[in-house]
């Protein structure tokens, strides 16, 4: 199959296996164009594109951006702090008045859970998730495993270990659905307190000893405690969180085995990771942050080509 | 109807040699000259070209890569298949080399226009020409000429020209599929 089974990107877990490998052998390619001398082709050059972020974004704003830029698309980009929704208009009304001006595709960040799956179904738009609230973050899980896989090649079988945060990460549960779906095993480390209710039914295990969880495993992706999103204490202080949970070298020596690091950024060194192993060889960190453009292009592409030219006689 | 054989092996033969003494009149030692084949068959042409240069002139070293143009097609979402890449392998710089596209059939043009459009995100050429196996001639949809031709047909629009490669040079077989 050379298409996608969906027309939005709304979560990993409206995706099947074929599209996670349409989406990588696309991104592959689109790797190779970002560094070309010229890193730009004209494909989308008909596309209009909207970046709506209603929440602060650094890394996946500037993915896109480069992305959307690349593939040839005009793009507009709108951030809730300078715009009407201040006034109080709704998500639909706002989006709906971007569409009108002949917008195609439009890109959502939203603190809300099901933001973009309520955009999808109430506007005539392709929708892009780039993050709703603690539910889902396509692009990065997508990433993260493009990045494993160009590395461990077949993830079918591989031991992955996610430590952190689990309990506010989009990113922790579009990473489990993408890793189940390329058939990894998948166990979480955390300090129970961040773990969500009933998280086994979602095919992992969980181990709270970090030292033989990352014995078990052959990379390890390194979320980020997210102390905006935390109402209550969930730990006592981020020195006892780095001690028990953070990965150091003191930790890794002690596996006696080289694993892939991975971290989607944005790092909190000292807490959740030391300097020292985010520089280190084995880390794919930087790895990562290019890969999201090659990503973020083949979801954009691999969308549009879905959407039929026409023009009006 | 059957298929109308156009050229057997014997014919190909010749032709891939005279083709290979075409381009060492003009390019003489290949220093400043870089072949290019086209995804998705050109990569197999131009893997014969390259066999009888290895053959029949061992001392000329030439630089080869192959193109994608997937992204600069024109066609892009004018029909529901989507245009599937695949992969681009160019291990050097082509500013100011003389490139040498080499596909195996010239049809409506457009296939070369993309490939010209692509080639500018490597660099500069100082010249870039086109090498095919098959003209079908009277067919082209924009004003692209080879410089370079293995032979000229005529065929009817509906007609396939299928281009066999063999893993001897006697199994290569040209033919058109009406």
């Amino acid at each position: 199959m050379n298409k996608l089974s969906v027309d939005h990107l709304l979560g990993i877990k409206s995706l099947n296996e074929n599209d996670i490998s349409l989406i990588f052998k696309t991104a592959s390619h689109f790797k190779e164009v970002i560094n070309r001398p010229i890193k730009k082709v004209p494909t989308l050059r008909d596309i209009t594109i909207a970046n709506l972020f209603f929440e602060n974004s650094t890394r996946t704003k500037i993915s896109f951006e480069l992305a959307e830029k690349r593939l040839g698309a005009d793009i507009v980009n709108f951030s809730s702090s300078s715009s009407s929704v201040k006034k109080g208009e709704s998500l639909i009304d706002t989006v709906n008045n971007i569409l009108a001006m002949k917008v195609d595709m439009i890109v959502l960040r939203h603190p809300n859970p099901g933001s973009s799956l309520l955009l999808s179904q109430h506007t005539n738009s392709c929708i892009i998730n780039a993050g709703d609230g603690a539910h889902e973050h396509p692009t990065q899980a997508l990433l993260d495993s493009f990045s494993l896989y160009e590395n461990l090649k077949d993830l079918k079988g591989k031991n992955i270990l996610i430590v952190g945060d689990i309990i506010h990460s989009r990113v922790a549960l579009s990473n489990i659905y993408t890793l189940n779906l390329l058939g990894a095993n998948v166990k979480l480390s955390c300090p129970l307190s961040l773990l969500p209710k009933d998280i086994e039914k979602l095919n992992v295990s969980v181990e709270t000893d970090v030292v033989k969880a990352l014995k078990w495993c052959d990379a390890v992706n390194v979320l980020r405690v997210q102390r905006e999103r935390m109402l209550k204490s969930y730990f006592p202080d981020n020195r006892e969180y780095s001690m028990l949970f953070g990965l150091d070298v003191k930790k890794l020596n002690k596996i006696k085995k080289d694993i892939l690091i991975l971290h989607p950024g944005p790092i909190n060194r000292g807490v959740e990771i030391t300097s020292d192993v985010v520089e280190s060889n084995n880390s794919l960190i930087l790895d990562q942050v290019e890969n999201g453009v090659a990503i973020r292009m083949a979801i954009i592409y691999l969308l549009a080509s879905k959407m039929n030219f026409s023009i009006n006689e | 109807m059957p298929n109308k054989i156009l050229l057997d092996s014997k014919k190909i033969e010749i032709i891939l040699r005279r083709l290979v003494y075409e381009l060492i009149e003009n390019h003489k030692d290949f220093d400043e000259t870089v072949l290019l084949g086209l995804q998705p068959r050109g990569i197999f042409f131009i893997d014969k070209i390259l066999e009888v240069f290895k053959r029949d002139h061992p001392n000329i070293k030439i630089k080869s890569g192959i193109l994608d143009y997937t992204f600069f097609r024109d066609d892009f979402r004018r029909s529901e298949k989507t245009l599937s890449a695949s992969s681009t392998k160019i291990d050097f710089s082509i500013e100011n080399k003389n490139v040498v596209l080499i596909d195996d059939v010239l049809f409506t043009g457009r296939s070369i226009k993309a490939a010209m459009s692509s080639i500018d995100t490597y660099g500069r050429p100082k010249s870039i020409e086109l090498l095919v196996l098959i003209d079908r001639r009277f067919k082209r949809e924009i004003p692209i000429a080879a410089n370079y031709c293995g032979a000229k047909i005529d065929t009817f629009k509906g007609d396939r020209v299928k281009v066999l490669w063999g893993k001897k040079l006697k199994d290569n077989v040209i033919y058109i599929e009406s």
